[in-house]
C-alpha cells in the first residue's frame, strides 16, 4: 500500500471539509473494497476520511411500510434486523449472503452502492425496490443513481446518507455465486407492487446492474416462475470473462429470475 | 503517522504508526503478537481474523488507525492464564488442524460464530458461517467437528452457570 494520511470524520460536514482539503482523498467506510484495493495499488489515495464515527449514516428505521438504512448500516445489521426482515426479508437474505462473517461486519451498503461493482449484490436491490439514495446533497432515484460499471450519480464530495424504501407487495433475491469470490456471477432481484413488478439484474451487465424489461413485462402478467419459462435472453451487453462468457450469463439470468420469483411467493 | 490507542487483549496500548499499517502488521510487528497471520493478499482467506469490539474481522482489511478506540481481542487473549478456551481445546481434541497456519483465524472465527448462534449450530450453517476462512489441510472435516463439540460443550458450560 501507498502513503495515506488517516483522518476520521465526526460529521457530513467535517467530512466534505476534509475531503476538499485533500489532495486526491477517498471517503473510507468498511474499507472491504477500498481496502483490498489499496493493498493492490490499484488505489492510491492520498487521504483517507472514515466515515465510519458519523451518527448521521447510523441506524435502520422502520415507519408503517416505508424503511431506511443509514448509509453505514454493515451487510451484518441489514441480516439480522426484524424489522426489514417484517417488510422485505429479501433484502436480509441479500445481504446474509454477501461476502462472508467477517466481511459482513464491517461492509456498508453506502459503501457498497458507492462503490457499483458490477458484481455486487445490493446494487440490483435498490433498483429493482425503485429505492431512493439520500445523500449529503439531495434525493437520487434509484434509476438515476447507477450510471455505468463502477459509475455513479454522486458528485466527489457527495456522502451516501441512507438507502430508503417503502415495502414490495413480494420480493425475492436469487444470486448464482462465483465459486472462489462469491461476489454474484448473476444475482436476480425482483419486487412486485400495486404499480408493477421490477427485476434488476446483477453480475451480468457491461454497464453494471441493469433493470430486465422482458423478465418484467413476462412477470407483470403472471407473477410466477412458470411465466419465464422458454424465455431467452440476448446475450448483447452482458459480460464475458474468465468465469463465465455472456451466452451463459444470459442464460444463468432467467434461471436466478426463476429462482428469485420462487423466493418471493415461497 | 498515526497517534493511535487501543485495548489488545485487555491492555491498554499507544503507539505511532505509519497511517497505512494494517492492523495485523500493527499486531505482528509492533505488539509481537504473532499468532495472527496472514496468509493472502486478498482478503479471502481469513487467517488474520481477530475481533474489534467483539465482532470477527479481518485485520489485514483493517487499518490500524480505523481501530483505534477499539477493544481488539486475537487469539493470545483467548485462554485463561493455562487453561484453554474450549474452542481451542476442542481443536486440540478433535484434531482440527493439520500445518496449523488457518487455526488461529478459524478459531477466532468459530468464537464469533458460536456467539452468534445461541440457540446452537449445525453442520451445514457451520460450514456456511465458514465462508471466509480457508484451510489447505484438513478438508474443513475436523475443523466443523471441533466447532460443533466446542459450541455444545459452551452450552453446557452456561446451562451449568445458570
Ligand atoms: C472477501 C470479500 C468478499 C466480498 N463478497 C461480496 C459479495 O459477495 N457481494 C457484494 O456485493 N460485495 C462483496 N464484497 C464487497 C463488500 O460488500 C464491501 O463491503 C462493499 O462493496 C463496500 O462497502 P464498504 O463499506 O466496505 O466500502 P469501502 O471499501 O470503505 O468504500 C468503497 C467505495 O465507496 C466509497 N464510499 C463508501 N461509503 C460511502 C458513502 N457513504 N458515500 C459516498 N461514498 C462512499 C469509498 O470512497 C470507496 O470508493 C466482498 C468483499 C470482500 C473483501
Ligand atoms: S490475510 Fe486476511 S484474509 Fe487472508
Ligand atoms: S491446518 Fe494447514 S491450513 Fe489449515
Amino acid at each position: 500500500m501507498y502513503q495515506t494520511t488517516y483522518h476520521r470524520a465526526a460529521s457530513l460536514e467535517e467530512a466534505a471539509k476534509l475531503l476538499a482539503q485533500a489532495d486526491d482523498g477517498k471517503f473510507l467506510a468498511g474499507g472491504q473494497t477500498l481496502i483490498p484495493t489499496m493493498k493492490q495499488r490499484l488505489a492510491a489515495p492520498s487521504d483517507l476520511i472514515d466515515l465510519r464515527h458519523i451518527p448521521e449514516l447510523k441506524g435502520i428505521t422502520i415507519n408503517g411500510s416505508d424503511m431506511r438504512i443509514g448509509a453505514g448500516t454493515t451487510h451484518a445489521e441489514v441480516a439480522a434486523h426484524a424489522g426489514l426482515a417484517a417488510l422485505c426479508p429479501a433484502i436480509c437474505r441479500l445481504a446474509a449472503h454477501i461476502g462472508d462473517p467477517h466481511v459482513r461486519h464491517m461492509g456498508t451498503i453506502g459503501g457498497s452502492i458507492a462503490n457499483n461493482d458490477p458484481a455486487a449484490d445490493y446494487p440490483a436491490a435498490v433498483l429493482a425496490l425503485g429505492a431512493t439514495v439520500e445523500t449529503s446533497k439531495r434525493t437520487i432515484a434509484a434509476d438515476d443513481f447507477f450510471t455505468g460499471l463502477f459509475g455513479t450519480a454522486l458528485e466527489e464530495d457527495e456522502i451516501v446518507t441512507a438507502v430508503s424504501f417503502s415495502a414490495p407487495e413480494k420480493a425475492g433475491y436469487a444470486k448464482f455465486p462465483n465459486p472462489a469470490s462469491r461476489y454474484a456471477l448473476v444475482g436476480v432481484f425482483v419486487a412486485r407492487r400495486p404499480e408493477g413488478v421490477r427485476v434488476a439484474v446483477s453480475g451480468a451487465g457491461e454497464d453494471g446492474a441493469f433493470r430486465a424489461s422482458a423478465l418484467e413485462d413476462a412477470l407483470a402478467r403472471s407473477f410466477d416462475p412458470a411465466a419465464l419459462d422458454g424465455i431467452s435472453l440476448p446475450s448483447t451487453g452482458l459480460m464475458s470473462d474468465i468465469h463465465a462468457s455472456a451466452e451463459y450469463r444470459a442464460h444463468l439470468i432467467a434461471v436466478m429470475a426463476k429462482r428469485a420469483v420462487k423466493a418471493a411467493i415461497g | 503517522m498515526a497517534e493511535i490507542s487501543m485495548k489488545v487483549n485487555g491492555r491498554a496500548v499507544t503507539a505511532e504508526v505509519e497511517d497505512r499499517t494494517l492492523l495485523v502488521h500493527f499486531l505482528r510487528e509492533h505488539q509481537g503478537l504473532t499468532g495472527t497471520h496472514v496468509g493472502c493478499d486478498t482478503s479471502q482467506c481469513g487467517a488474520c481474523v481477530v475481533h474489534v469490539d467483539g465482532k470477527a474481522v479481518k485485520s489485514c482489511t483493517m487499518l490500524a488507525a480505523q481501530a483505534s478506540g477499539a477493544q481488539v481481542l486475537t487469539i493470545e487473549g483467548l485462554a485463561d492464564g493455562g487453561e484453554l478456551h474450549p474452542v481451542q481445546a476442542a481443536f486440540r481434541e478433535h484434531h482440527g488442524l493439520q500445518c496449523g497456519f488457518c487455526t488461529p483465524g478459524m478459531i477466532m472465527a468459530a468464537v464469533d460464530m458460536i456467539r452468534r448462534h445461541p440457540g446452537g449450530l449445525d453442520e451445514k450453517t457451520v460450514r456456511a458461517e465458514l465462508e471466509g476462512n480457508l484451510c489447505r489441510c484438513t478438508g474443513y472435516h475436523n475443523i466443523v467437528k471441533a466447532v460443533l463439540a466446542a459450541a455444545e460443550a459452551m452450552a453446557g458450560q452456561k446451562a451449568k452457570a445458570a
